[in-house]
């Protein structure tokens, strides 16, 4: 059974976890264009190195952040989101006809 | 005949010639450079030399021929696909899978099995159905069947109302066949040899030499070499090599486990898939069951085996075949899966000229080894991806095009 040190549970068994994927700045949502979107939706830097990814514990719904190398499957470090993301997203108000 | 083997085996001037040439030295220029000696590399080089009169071709191998990927699958051939453009290239594969010992002149013990993939719930029933639909509207022998029909094609199976998951239906494509993986690589390479192409095993590509947007050699750890062109066909280190030439992929690189058990005497005829089980079986040649599941959660560089993989995988082959509980495992292995967003591969040109690329085969490249190839050779001959390819050009993600085959293409979703 391989571990991951949850930042809100301690260690688990990593069964319990999903990986959501890289860490990556998102669109600016009221300016972003096509292009930009499909490059964060579907570009993938898929470093073989140490990576930031979203991964969620899915007992507690809890979202973190882990670091982890891509070559040896070694965790090495994890986080909560808060640590990283300090202000909310300021989403664009709905316009006319929204 | 057994004196006769004995005379065979103990010839000093051992009769069996060496078929794959060994590694020359690298040449100044090559028109086309084939990075990657695996079965989709060695197949554009058969077709370069055979259909297009490209001769002056290097296909570059990092480690041994064929040692990548295509050791590492579970050689099952099929055109089951869901949607009409994946239907069209995967039936195109499968005929020329049929052919392929007569073409070669090499036999790769092609052995049509028929192919179930079992439906546990009705979602999983109006899928199947759906894929028999398109099947028939491509020319595509697919059919949805029930438990009487399943029974009569795989005894085997348990069918019992009282399993955790039931079979409810299957849907059954009789041309689904498995094939020596090890052989198609050889026999590409052997006859693509014959007409001048040069393999350079052990040969590591560490950079490519680019001029303006236009790829012009190819470094390696034995020397640079200039190129005419260059395909890249890596498996596992598409996203190394496109950072090398500079464009991004929608590919991530997750491990993939497999694992055979001991031979036993055949008993298993069809190749048996379950997407909710996350299962795929089938008996080789040998006598061995080939057991494969769903990818690992999380992406990964290596090549590990973890045991949760095997508990996960054999504890619902015995809900399938509870007789196999006694039966022990021979080998495991992994291979590193290409996998992309909508479960089809990526072909055809790239923002680099005279550079082209075949990857993102996450869980579905061998079957695909001859047309690729074939199609791939094309592409690179005349410059411009033939229209069997078009949709799986790397541009139709910006272009919200996605290829849709994940009901198809793997298992465990």
């Amino acid at each position: 059974m391989k571990l991951m040190p949850c930042p809100l549970n301690g260690p688990r068994n990593i069964a319990e976890f999903v990986c959501a994927g890289e860490v990556k700045a998102m669109p600016d949502p009221a300016t972003g264009t096509d292009a930009e979107w499909a490059d964060y939706v579907f570009t993938q830097s898929n470093k073989a190195d140490v990576v930031r990814e979203w991964w969620c514990h899915v007992p507690t719904s809890y979202w973190f952040i882990a670091e982890r190398d891509t070559r040896t499957d070694m965790v090495l470090k994890t986080y909560p989101a808060s640590e990283l993301f300090k202000e909310r997203v300021a989403f664009a108000p709905k316009g006319p006809g929204a | 005949m057994p004196l006769g083997l004995l005379k065979f085996g103990l010839s000093r001037r051992y009769p069996e010639p060496r078929r794959v040439p060994a590694t020359p030295d690298l040449k100044p220029h090559y028109d086309v450079v084939i990075i990657g000696g695996g079965g989709h590399g060695l197949s554009a080089a058969y077709y370069l030399s055979h259909a297009h009169g490209i001769r002056n071709v290097a296909v570059l191998e990092k480690g041994y021929l064929a040692g990548g990927n295509t050791a590492r699958n579970t050689t099952i051939i099929r055109a089951n696909y869901l949607t009409p453009e994946g239907v069209r290239f995967y039936a195109e594969s499968v005929a020329l899978y049929r052919e392929l010992s007569e073409t070669l002149d090499f036999n790769i013990l092609y052995s049509e099995r028929g192919h179930l993939t079992l439906a546990h719930t009705d979602a999983a029933v109006r899928t199947a159905r759906w894929r028999a639909e398109v099947n028939k509207h491509c020319g595509v022998n697919s059919e949805l069947i029930w438990p009487d029909d399943i029974r009569k094609l795989c005894p085997q199976l348990n069918l019992s109302s009282d399993a955790r998951y039931p079979i409810l239906a299957a849907l059954h494509h009789p041309p689904g066949s498995i094939a020596r993986h090890d052989a198609v690589a050889w026999g590409y390479a052997i006859r693509a040899a014959e007409k001048g192409v040069e393999i350079h095993q052990q040969t590591e590509v560490t950079g490519l030499r680019l001029d303006g947007d236009r790829v012009v050699g190819v470094m390696t750890n034995r020397g640079t070499v200039g190129a005419g062109k260059v395909l890249q066909a890596v498996a596992g280190s598409s996203t190394r090599l496109a950072d090398m030439a500079g464009f991004k992929l929608p590919i991530r690189t997750v491990p993939l486990q497999a694992c055979v058990s001991q031979p036993l005497k055949p008993f298993l005829d069809p190749i048996i898939v379950s997407g909710s089980l996350h299962v795929y079986v089938s008996q080789s040649a040998r006598g061995e069951l080939v057991m494969g599941g769903s990818v690992d959660p999380y992406s990964l560089y290596s090549t590990r085996s973890t045991l949760d993989f095997k508990e996960g995988l054999l504890a619902h082959m015995l809900e399938m075949f509870p007789f196999l509980s006694e039966v022990k495992l021979l080998r495991q292995w992994a291979g590193m899966a290409d996998m992309t967003p909508d479960f089809s591969p990526v072909m055809g040109t790239t923002p680099i000229r005279d550079y082209f690329i075949d990857a993102g085969w996450g869980t579905w490249g061998f079957k695909a080894t001859p047309v690729c190839g074939k199609r791939m050779a094309e592409t690179v001959a005349t410059g411009r991806a033939p229209d069997i390819l078009h949709a799986f050009r790397l541009s139709r993600f910006a272009e919200f095009q996605q290829v849709g085959e994940r009901g198809a293409a793997a298992v465990g979703h």
